[in-house]
């Protein structure tokens, strides 16, 4: 059928249209928020104030459109609670985007540096930091990010290891979760809330079930979740109008595509071993 | 440089690359190789000014004599460039595998193979939610079944792998739809950056 | 002497598996050490990418192969981001900041977002309900892709249920097999490196 044959400029121009027109005339379509976001709201909002969470933010700008809204929101909450978020990015790209995460969440609910937060910065290594962690912080990170020691924070006096962390965060679109869940979730035993890209998303629910992770955050949606849950109109909530029609435009092009084959006569039943096309397993950002 | 020229570098450069949705064409090309040295050179400049100015240059230059021998890793690391001296560079390279050789075996156990197979063995839910964990034990049994290939997959093994199969298709299914979920993400935070940012035609963050 | 790196991974794997199970603090801090050691080898190993790059797209413009003005662009980035990276570093307020705010990030995220185009392509392609299989995973992809967006709850109330279940169950199910069988995979690949059974990973001697 001639539809087969479809230019796929088409429907390059069908996807930008999907997604420019909601973002021009916003409907703003309601949002429920998912069990695993509120289980992660839950363990963030169940702290009590002046607890200290470590919050590692490792993400690059090629994802920061899931991970910022949710970095925000998360360092929004931490600092409604009164929390002392210690942020630390094992991403070397990371830094310049948490500045401005911390600069938005910041200014937002009136916390200041180094006695509400404390940023401490880059540390190549990923594996080898986060073990570092579980035994002294000022080895890993001598300085915050803007060089002064953490000797002369008081904030970080008396928090210098995990055990001195009721909570740790991840939000991260790489492997770097998996390492927080062996070392710092089991190894060390520290309630770990996830955040992770929508590719990661469902591989992280057996880690769910075995208790290793408390609370999962998932993607754009999961972010737009959290804010919901804050009372915040962020970036992810503007998103999500869009969201919608362009699954609904590619759930469409799936559909008429088997449709035009099935009535072309194109589909035959396969062997059953066999997947006959279609593309899967869990694609892991490198 | 002005926010207003940082915002017109990269709304040039964004649409760039997606002239390349057309067709292939030098504005793309030149967007590609800008891109491939600019992240390479930052690389480079966040790992001196992180890694080897704290972690070598400064302990040398107090007098501490140990950072010598990650000196002398790195630097046979780099005998890799001439054939002549490449051997040399697997000394360096047997120390980096060793390391995270060692990391990895009590890591992966604890963290992911005893961990899930607690967690497996658990007694059912209550009630209704017994149904469902009796089908994550069957998924999980089935699965591991199918990734058995010592037995031929034949018989009960065969029945029990083919059933693997469709717990692996509904996992597959759920990966791709989020697959599509990430990337639609992505396209859309950049196009509110083009028509919020750099040509105002939705309101401001 | 040929043998000698396969010690090496041996000596340094064994430590790494025996610090694991020593707390005492000499041990972490030596543990501490030895990790910041191996962060310098992977910066000088960034170096060898880079010096490689750079030789790889010099070499183009010395012979004017084709494309060759494009490899200007990548030699002339690689060098100023990694000069002024190096000399001025790469915080807020310098040049290599404005440059990777303007030219590094805008590219990432876009290069990103163009997969969306792609994958929607692929899917109307080559997403085909061919037989039991295929149309499991389609079928789940779709329930995913509508019952995860806020337009899902219109078109059907029970879709945002449906899809926590298939992730809470067979999906749950299968991903624990996959980790299991990734982790006992990991764990005997690093056991055969350590013991030098497999000895790939240093190349040809």
């Amino acid at each position: 059928m001639n539809i087969l044959r479809l230019d796929r400029r088409v429907i390059f121009v069908l996807i930008a249209l999907a997604t420019a027109l909601p973002l021009l005339f916003p409907v703003n379509l309601p949002i429920s928020v998912s069990p695993r976001v509120k289980a992660a709201y839950d363990t963030v909002d169940r702290l009590p104030a002046g607890s200290y969470v470590l919050v590692s933010l490792d993400y690059e700008p090629d994802i920061m459109a899931e991970l910022q809204p949710m970095s925000i929101a998360v360092l929004r909450h931490c600092f409604r609670k009164g929390l002392k978020p210690v942020v630390l990015t094992l991403y070397p790209a990371a830094p310049g985007l948490i500045e401005r995460a911390l600069d938005v969440a910041s200014k937002a609910e009136g916390k200041k540096r180094n006695e509400d937060f404390v940023f401490l910065g880059y540390k190549s290594g990923n594996q080898s930091v986060i073990l570092g962690l579980g035994e002294s912080i000022r080895t890993m990170f001598p300085t915050d990010f803007w060089g002064t020691p953490l000797e002369q924070i008081p904030m970080m006096r008396g928090h210098n290891s995990y055990a001195d962390f009721p909570l740790v965060i991840n939000l991260t679109g790489s492997s770097i979760a998996d390492y927080y869940i062996r070392i710092a979730a089991t190894r060390y035993r520290r309630p770990l809330v996830l955040g992770a890209t929508a590719v990661m998303t469902s591989d992280y629910y057996p880690y769910l079930s075995s208790g290793q992770v408390q609370g999962l955050i998932g993607g754009m949606k999961g972010a737009a979740e959290y804010e919901r849950q804050m009372g915040l109109f962020g970036d992810a909530r503007r998103g999500m109008d869009a969201q919608s029609l362009v699954h609904v435009v590619i759930v469409l092009l799936v559909i008429v595509g088997n449709v035009a084959l099935f009535l072309s006569g194109g589909m035959r039943g396969g062997a059953s071993g066999g997947t006959g096309g279609g593309t899967g397993g869990g694609i892991r950002r490198p | 440089m002005n926010l207003d020229a940082q915002t017109w570098i990269a709304a040039f450069l964004t649409l760039c690359v997606f002239s390349f949705l057309y067709r292939d064409n030098p504005f793309y090309r030149f967007a590609e190789h800008l891109f491939v040295g600019a992240s390479a050179g930052y690389l480079l400049a966040v790992n001196y000014q992180n890694v080897l100015r704290p972690n070598l240059i400064r302990p040398l230059a107090q007098g501490h004599m140990i950072a010598l021998v990650p000196l002398f890793l790195g630097v046979i690391l780099l005998g890799r460039m001439w054939s002549r001296t490449s051997g040399i560079a697997r000394w360096s390279l047997a120390f980096y595998v060793g390391i995270y050789s060692g990391i990895a075996i009590p890591s992966y156990f604890q963290g992911q193979v005893f961990a899930q197979l607690a967690d497996a063995v658990k007694p059912f839910a209550p009630g209704w939610g017994a149904v469902n964990s009796a089908l994550v034990l069957i998924g999980f049994l089935t699965v591991l079944s199918y990734f058995y290939f010592s037995l031929p997959h034949r018989g009960v093994h065969g029945m029990s792998a083919r059933v693997g199969i469709w717990f692996l298709m509904v996992a597959f299914g759920a990966s791709f739809g989020y697959t599509v979920m990430a990337r639609v993400s992505l396209l859309i935070s950049r196009v509110q950056f083009l028509l919020r940012d750099w040509l105002h035609l939705i309101p401001g963050a | 002497m040929r043998n000698g790196p396969y010690v090496v991974t041996f000596l340094t794997g064994a430590l790494i598996v025996s610090f694991f199970f020593i707390p005492h603090h000499r041990a972490q801090e030596a543990q501490s050490v030895i990790l910041d050691w191996s962060n310098v080898v992977y910066a000088f190993a960034l170096i060898l990418g880079s010096v490689t790059l750079w030789a790889g797209h010099q070499r183009k413009v010395a012979t004017r192969a084709p494309g060759w003005a494009y490899s200007v662009v990548t030699l002339a980035s690689l060098a100023f981001v990694t000069i002024w990276g190096v000399a001025q570093g790469v915080e807020e307020g310098t040049a290599v900041n404005a440059f990777y705010n303007s030219v590094n990030s805008p590219l990432a995220s876009t290069m990103f977002a163009l997969l969306a185009f792609f994958i929607a392509s692929a899917a109307f392609r080559a997403f085909r309900a061919r037989n039991t299989e295929a149309t499991l995973l389609l079928v789940t992809a779709i329930v995913m892709m509508i019952g995860r967006v806020s337009v899902g709850e219109f078109i059907w109330p029970g879709f945002p249920k449906l899809t926590e279940w298939l992730l809470d169950v067979p999906n749950l199910a299968a991903k624990r097999a996959v980790a299991m069988g990734v982790g006992l995979g990991a764990v005997s690949t690093a056991l055969r490196i350590i013991l030098g059974i497999d000895r790939t990973y240093l190349g040809r001697s």
